[in-house]
C-alpha cells in the first residue's frame, strides 16, 4: 500500500514538473532572448544562443533608453508612500470605527464596504474629468499616491476592522487610558504594534497592486519624467517593437525588481496574498 | 455645568473623529464618491472632453447605448471570454492545489513557482506572450511542420481570442490556486479518515467529502475571477490591442476607447455602468446559485 502511494507521488512529482516546466517557458524565452542580437532573434528565437554569441548590450541599451533609475525611482517612491499612507489612515479609521459605535460611522464604513465592488473603469471617467478639466492637478505624483490611497482606503479599513474587533482586547486599552494615555497615544503605543500580521498582510497586498498598476497611473501621468515602470514598459515597447533583443532586455528589467523580492519574501508574500483574498 | 460637559465631550469627539477618520475618508470620498457621483452626471451629458460647456441630453446616452450594436457586441465578446476563461481558471487551479497537497516533495515550492505570473502586472504579461506568439510559437511550428503553429495566432480572431484565454489562464489559475490549498487544508482530517473506515474509496471520498467542504473555496475563486476576466483591460492591450481590425476589443477596452479616443465622455460613461451592472448581475447570480449548495463544515 505505501509502496502503491509512494510510487504514485513520484508519478505526481514528475508530472508537476513538467507543468511546472510549461509555466516558466515564456520567462525563459524572453530571458534567453533577451541577451540576442536584433537579427538572431528574428532568424531563430528558439535557439539559446545567437550567431553573433552573447549580446549583453541590450542591457545597456535598455537601461538608458527607458530611463530606468528615474523610472524606478518614480515607481518606488509612489508604491512606499501610497502604502505607508493606506496602512495608516485605514488603521486609525478602522480602529475608531470599532470603538465608537455612532450611527454616522457604521454609514461610512458601510458605503466602504460597498464602494470596494465598484470597478475602476466606472470612475476613470469622471476621474479624468474631474481632476483633469476641472482642477488641472494631474501630471503629478503627489495627485497619483493620493488616488492610490483613496482606492485601498475601503479593503485596508475593512480588513483592520475585522482584526481589531477580533484580536484586540477592550480591556488593554482601556488600562492604557487609565494611565493616563490619550487616543493617540493609546493607537499608536498599543494598538498599532498588536495589528502587525494584518498590516504585512496589506503591505504585500497593496505593494503588488501599485507596483504593478497601469490602468490609473496612465491616466494619470503623460510626462516621461514621470512614468512608473509599467507605463515605462509599454512606451519602450511601442518605440522599438522591431528591436526584439532589447525589448526582452526591457522586459526583464521591468520583472527583475519584484522576482528578486519574491525570493526573499516569498513565504510572507504568499500568506499575504492567501488571507488577503480569503477576507476580501 | 453638566451642559458645558456635554459640549466638551462633544468637541473633543468630533476633534478625534477628525484625526482618526478624516484624512481616509478625505481620500475615499474625493477618489470614490465624487467621481461616482459626478460620472452619473457626465452620463445625462454629452460632453466630448474638451469643451467648457456641456449639453443636457437626459437619458439619450442611456438609449443610445442600449442601440450600440458594437459595444453589445464587446460585450458578448467578453461573455464569451469570461465563460471560458472562468472555467479553465478554476478547473486548471482547483487541480493544481489538489495535487501540491497529495503530499509531494516541494510542495512549498511548486506553490510559489505557480504563483509566478500574478507578480507581474498584465501589461508586461501580455508582452511576453506577444513575444511567443507572435516569433517563438512560429518558429516552433515551422522548423516542427505544425500547421496550427505556424502562423501567429494573433493575426485571427478566433485564435487571438484562444490566445487571450490561454494567457489569463496561466496568470490566474496560480492565484486561485493558493486560494483552494488553503481550502483543501481546512477540510478536518477525521472527516475524511471517518469516511474511510465507513468504506469509502478515494474516488468516494473526494465525492462526498472534499468537494462539499470545497464549497466556500468555489464561491469566492469564481467570483474573484468573474469579476476580473469582466473588467480585463491590460492584456487585451498589450496582448492584442484589439486587433485584427478591432475584433478583440472587449468591453472594458470598448469603454476607454468611446471616452478617450472617440471624445463621447458621456457615452463612454453610461457604457461604463453598464458594463459593471452586467458584471454585477452575473457574479451575484453565481454567488447565489452557489451558495445554496455550501455546507458548514
Amino acid at each position: 500500500m505505501t509502496k502503491k502511494k509512494q510510487r504514485n507521488n513520484r508519478l505526481v512529482f514528475g508530472v508537476m514538473i513538467v507543468l511546472l516546466l510549461i509555466y516558466l517557458l515564456p520567462f525563459a524565452m524572453v530571458l534567453i532572448n533577451s541577451v540576442k542580437a536584433k537579427r538572431d532573434v528574428i532568424t531563430n528565437p528558439l535557439s539559446l544562443i545567437g550567431e553573433q554569441g552573447f549580446y549583453g548590450k541590450n542591457y545597456l541599451l535598455a537601461i538608458e533608453r527607458m530611463n530606468f533609475g528615474q523610472v524606478f525611482f518614480n515607481s518606488l517612491i509612489i508604491t512606499i508612500s501610497s502604502v505607508l499612507l493606506i496602512v495608516l489612515f485605514s488603521s486609525m479609521t478602522a480602529h475608531f470605527f470599532t470603538r465608537n459605535k455612532w450611527k454616522i460611522n457604521k454609514f461610512i464604513f458601510f458605503l466602504m464596504v460597498t464602494s470596494m465592488v465598484i470597478p475602476f473603469q466606472v470612475l476613470m471617467i469622471p476621474i479624468v474629468s474631474v481632476y483633469g478639466n476641472i482642477f488641472h492637478i494631474l501630471n503629478s505624483r503627489v495627485t497619483l499616491i493620493c488616488m492610490h490611497v483613496g482606492f485601498g482606503i475601503s479593503m485596508g479599513t475593512f480588513m483592520f476592522h475585522g482584526a481589531i474587533v477580533s484580536s484586540i482586547p477592550l480591556e488593554l486599552e482601556e488600562a492604557a487610558r487609565m494611565d493616563g494615555c490619550g487616543r493617540l497615544k493609546t493607537y499608536f503605543i498599543i494598538v498599532m504594534p498588536l495589528l502587525k500580521p494584518t498590516v504585512v498582510t496589506l503591505v504585500i497586498i497593496d505593494a503588488l497592486a501599485i507596483w504593478n498598476d497601469y490602468l490609473l497611473p496612465s491616466l494619470i501621468l503623460s510626462k516621461k519624467e514621470l512614468y512608473t515602470l509599467p507605463i515605462a514598459a509599454q512606451s519602450f515597447h511601442g518605440d522599438f517593437s522591431s528591436d526584439y533583443g532589447l525589448m526582452m532586455a526591457g522586459l526583464v528589467m521591468t520583472v527583475l525588481p519584484i522576482l528578486i523580492l519574491y525570493f526573499a519574501l516569498q513565504k510572507h508574500i504568499i500568506d499575504g496574498v492567501v488571507s488577503g483574498a480569503v477576507k476580501g | 455645568m453638566k451642559k458645558e460637559k456635554s459640549i466638551r465631550s462633544a468637541i473633543h469627539n468630533a476633534g478625534s473623529f477628525a484625526v482618526f477618520v478624516g484624512p481616509g475618508l478625505f481620500f475615499f470620498v474625493m477618489t470614490i464618491i465624487v467621481p461616482l457621483c459626478y460620472g452619473f452626471y457626465l452620463t445625462l451629458t454629452d460632453w466630448n472632453g474638451i469643451a467648457k460647456t456641456k449639453e443636457f441630453v437626459g437619458i439619450k446616452n442611456y438609449l443610445t447605448a442600449f442601440q450600440d450594436t458594437k459595444f453589445w457586441g464587446a460585450m458578448g465578446l467578453t461573455l464569451i471570454f469570461t465563460l471560458i476563461s472562468v472555467i479553465l481558471v478554476n478547473y486548471v487551479a482547483f487541480h493544481l492545489a489538489r495535487l501540491v497537497t497529495s503530499g509531494i516533495k516541494g510542495q512549498n515550492f511548486f506553490r510559489a513557482a505557480f504563483f509566478t505570473p500574478n507578480l507581474i502586472g498584465g501589461v508586461v504579461l501580455g508582452y511576453i506572450w506577444q513575444f511567443i506568439f507572435s516569433r517563438a510559437l512560429v518558429a516552433l511550428g515551422k522548423s516542427l511542420e505544425i500547421g496550427f503553429l505556424s502562423k501567429s495566432w494573433l493575426s485571427n480572431t478566433v485564435p487571438a481570442v484562444c490566445a487571450l484565454i490561454l494567457v489569463t489562464v496561466w496568470q490566474y489559475s496560480g492565484y486561485m490556486m493558493l486560494i483552494y490549498i488553503a481550502g483543501f487544508m481546512n477540510i478536518p482530517k477525521n472527516l475524511k479518515e471517518a469516511a474511510r473506515i465507513d468504506g469509502c474509496d478515494e474516488k468516494q471520498v473526494r465525492k462526498y467529502i472534499v468537494t462539499p467542504l470545497m464549497t466556500s473555496s468555489f464561491i469566492v475563486c469564481i467570483f474573484l475571477s468573474i469579476t476580473r476576466c469582466f473588467m480585463t483591460y491590460d492584456v487585451n492591450l498589450s496582448l492584442t490591442e484589439g486587433n485584427p481590425f478591432g475584433s478583440t476589443v472587449m468591453a472594458a477596452m470598448f469603454v476607454y476607447r468611446k471616452a478617450f479616443s472617440d471624445k463621447n465622455y458621456g457615452l463612454g460613461q453610461t457604457e461604463a455602468i453598464l458594463l459593471f451592472a452586467v458584471c454585477a448581475i452575473v457574479s451575484l447570480l453565481q454567488v447565489y446559485i452557489t451558495k445554496r449548495e455550501e455546507i458548514e463544515a
